[in-house]
């Protein structure tokens, strides 16, 4: 119908030709594809508002385009650039990564996707010592939830690369050279006890192999802050851990370094998970602090601010199309201002506001 | 009209006053003493003023007791009163001449310092008429004859006032034929604003006739003042006038900033507000496009409760001007609600000065059309409660 048209680009097929005239305008994810591009990753209330809606679609926005445009013109013979998404709570940074990561699974890049780096510094059960590294902790659970993740997203992609060398996991079990990498996500994924052993395994080969041309790689993670925070995990001492000392953060800051080329990587800021910070701070500086802004240094910078009227005004006319909000006085204009006033064009406030209409 | 509180009797032969006559007396005698002492004492006058002056502490002990007062007390209450306001007037340095109520509440105020809440706790000097309640003289003769016609209708004073409203509606109604008759009959009478005024409620319309009223009798005077008025009458008015109370209006007490020019000549006008112990300073600019900064922070990110950034909607969407001005506001104090609240009513303020003569009407109309229809459902209602 006309109405959807005006809302709705009209399949996810076309998105490799997403450009300025599609701004604002809402595009159509296949559920397949949700499930095998996105097993983690997406925003708990979007899940559930696909589940609600029972399609999932996600609206075009500029920062998005932007990044997609460079994306495209992306030279993989330079070490890979870091795009850096931050704004305000709200303003729909993870959800802009999930379009950026959506695009680059359909143009087959190998994607790495960290739903949320917070998660992996807070709330953990089961450290263990490493054996890897003495002075470090494992996160078994951690690492063989993202494993399981990892595989169902790139399946295709685990026979396809070949490990470069041999690793011995322990006296009886060990891989070796030139078999493929889903034998070591199996590994990690059988043996929890090695499971973080195996993530940093497989980012190396990864980070390795990306130089070679054989795929591109597109290293996404969400809550990029948490590498360079603090944690609030212990040890049986009762004493802090620092980030350094846990050994998925230690192979996720190497992967973050652009000393590789043949990809990109793309990084959230989130406040909304962080530890010790106030919930007022978004920029870069305030929410990476000193040594993180060292580290991710140089990188580009994009602002996902919030709705621009027209923006908003899709949104609206989307929720409408799916009889979301009831309330008679919705379709009318002093409604419509009065959701602008409220929730001040917020994605994340005009969502939990329509909630209750 | 109303029953005359005060008349003379028959000093014997009245049964109802002899109980009331004998607590009184000891009380009047106390009182003579004190005017003795008030008319001898010259230099230890003003020590014995405040011991002795009847008017102003006597009342409130005994003033509030529903006794009936005898006539001669209340003229002695009045004596008194006037005697010990020109004394009062002689204390403050004033002249007693022209020593009006408002300066006898202030000097009050000012020798009796009271830290009260209740106002009407304090110590008040005021005209007996105001403190003693109203009532009814005797309403039979010495022979015990009534001397109002209606005596043995039991509400005399209502039904003399119906029977004198609808002899006046008569007599409109018979002016208005002979004037269609004669063919100078005009329509064009004006109805005077009835906005700003309201009928009296039932509890005033007994105080002023000093008798018990029903609901149904209260309901059934007004409908006939209503008729009265629907008639056009020109010459009743006064009639009318008396039982109508004017609604005192907020918005015509408070003083509208006039609008500011700042040097790029946008329009811009500032007021503060209070709510609890927050304070708020609010800016609002002629045009714009609806943001709001609290204190240089976004208005979105100072209070992420919904219901904070409510209370900031109401003043713009009561003028239903939500997108088209910008606020700078500045806050202080008291908790998230508080402070939503302080900036509701800066901003309340400040939005006047853009508010233009049609808006004020429509808004007032708005208002107090709820006010009294709120008023008379209330009043309705309260058999309910």
């Amino acid at each position: 119908t006309m109405l959807r048209r005006m809302t709705r680009l009209l399949s996810g097929a076309r998105q490799a030709r997403h450009g300025e005239q599609h701004a604002a305008l809402h595009y159509h994810i296949p559920l397949q594809d949700l499930k095998t591009v996105f097993p983690q990753g997406l925003p708990p209330r979007f899940i559930m508002q696909v589940k609600t809606f029972n399609e999932a679609c996600l609206m075009v926005r500029k920062p998005a385009l932007e990044l997609l445009h460079y994306l495209k013109n992306t030279n993989f013979a330079h070490p890979a650039v870091r795009y850096v998404l931050y704004g305000e709570k709200g303003t729909g940074k993870t959800l802009s990564l999930c379009h950026v990561v959506h695009f680059c699974a359909k143009q087959d890049w190998l994607i790495l996707h960290i739903p949320d780096a917070h998660l992996w510094v807070k709330n953990c059960r089961g450290l263990l010592q490493s054996s890897y590294n003495k002075q470090r902790f494992d996160q078994p659970v951690e690492a063989s939830i993202w494993l399981k993740n990892f595989k169902t997203a790139n399946e295709r992609f685990l026979s396809q690369i070949k490990v470069q060398e041999k690793y011995v996991w322990n006296k009886r079990e060990s891989t070796e050279k030139g078999s493929p990498l889903g034998a070591v996500v199996e590994q990690g994924l059988t043996r929890v006890r090695n499971a973080t052993d195996a993530v940093g395994i497989v980012l190396k080969e990864l980070k390795n192999q990306s130089c070679l041309g054989a795929f591109h790689l597109l290293v996404a993670v969400d809550g990029v802050n948490a590498l360079w925070g603090r944690t609030s995990l212990k040890r049986e001492d009762k004493s802090l851990i620092a980030p350094e000392e846990l050994a998925l953060v230690c192979s996720l800051r190497k992967m973050v370094r652009n000393d590789w080329h043949g990809g990109a990587i793309v990084l959230t800021l989130s406040q909304t998970g962080s530890l010790f910070k106030p919930r007022k701070a978004y920029l870069p500086q305030e929410l990476l602090g000193k040594e993180g802004f060292d580290a991710l240094d140089p990188f580009i910078p994009i602002l996902v601010s919030n709705y621009n009227p027209k923006e908003f005004e899709s949104c609206i006319q989307y929720y409408l199309e799916n009889k979301w909000l009831q309330h008679e006085k919705a379709h009318t204009e002093e409604g419509k201002k009065e959701l602008l006033f409220l929730s001040d064009a917020n994605p994340g406030q005009l969502e939990r506001l329509c909630a209750y209409l | 009209m109303a029953a005359p509180c005060v008349s003379c009797y028959a000093a014997l032969s009245c049964r109802l006053f002899l109980g009331g006559r004998v607590s009184l007396s000891q009380k009047q005698g106390v009182w003579k003493a004190a005017a003795a002492e008030l008319q001898t004492g010259t230099g230890s006058q003003i020590l014995r003023l405040r011991h002795t002056t009847g008017v102003s502490t006597k009342k409130n002990v005994a003033a509030l007791r529903r006794e009936t007062y005898t006539v001669d007390f209340i003229k002695k209450q009045i004596e008194e009163f006037n005697i010990g306001k020109r004394h009062l007037a002689n204390m403050m340095g004033e002249d007693p001449e022209t020593f009006t109520q408002e300066d006898i509440d202030k000097a009050i105020a000012y020798l009796f310092p009271s830290g009260l809440f209740e106002k009407q706790a304090r110590p008040i000097m005021k005209h007996p008429e105001q403190i003693f309640p109203k009532q009814r003289a005797i309403q039979w003769g010495e022979d015990g004859r009534p001397f109002h016609f209606l005596f043995y209708t039991g509400k005399q004073a209502y039904y003399s006032l119906m029977h004198e409203a609808y002899g006046k509606l008569l007599e409109v109604e018979k002016r208005q034929n002979q004037l269609q008759a004669k063919g100078l009959f005009s329509e064009k009478t004006k109805t005077k604003d009835l906005i700003d005024s309201r009928w009296l409620i039932k509890e005033e319309l007994e105080e002023m006739l000093v008798e018990k009223l029903s609901d149904q009798d209260y309901a059934q005077f007004i409908r006939l003042l209503e008729r009265l008025l629907t008639l056009h009458c020109g010459s009743e008015e006064e009639f009318v006038q008396r039982f109508r109370r004017s609604v005192t209006i907020q918005s015509k007490k408070q003083l509208i900033e006039p609008v500011q020019y700042d040097e790029q000549g946008m329009a811009f006008s500032t007021s503060e507000g209070k709510r609890k112990s927050a304070k708020a300073e609010a800016i609002v600019y002629g045009h714009g496009s609806g943001r709001i900064k609290v204190n240089g922070i976004d208005y979105l990110l100072y209070f992420p409760v919904t219901q904070d950034r409510e209370q900031l909607m109401f003043p713009f969407h009561f003028l239903d001007r939500l997108g088209k001005h910008d606020t700078t506001c500045t806050v202080s104090g008291g908790g998230r609600s508080s402070q939503a609240g302080a900036i509701r009513l800066a901003v309340a303020r400040a939005l006047c000065s853009f508010v233009t003569e049609e808006e004020v009407e429509w808004m007032r109309q708005g208002v107090c059309k709820n006010i009294q229809s709120v008023c008379l459902l209330g009043h309705c209602f309260k058999h309910l409660l």
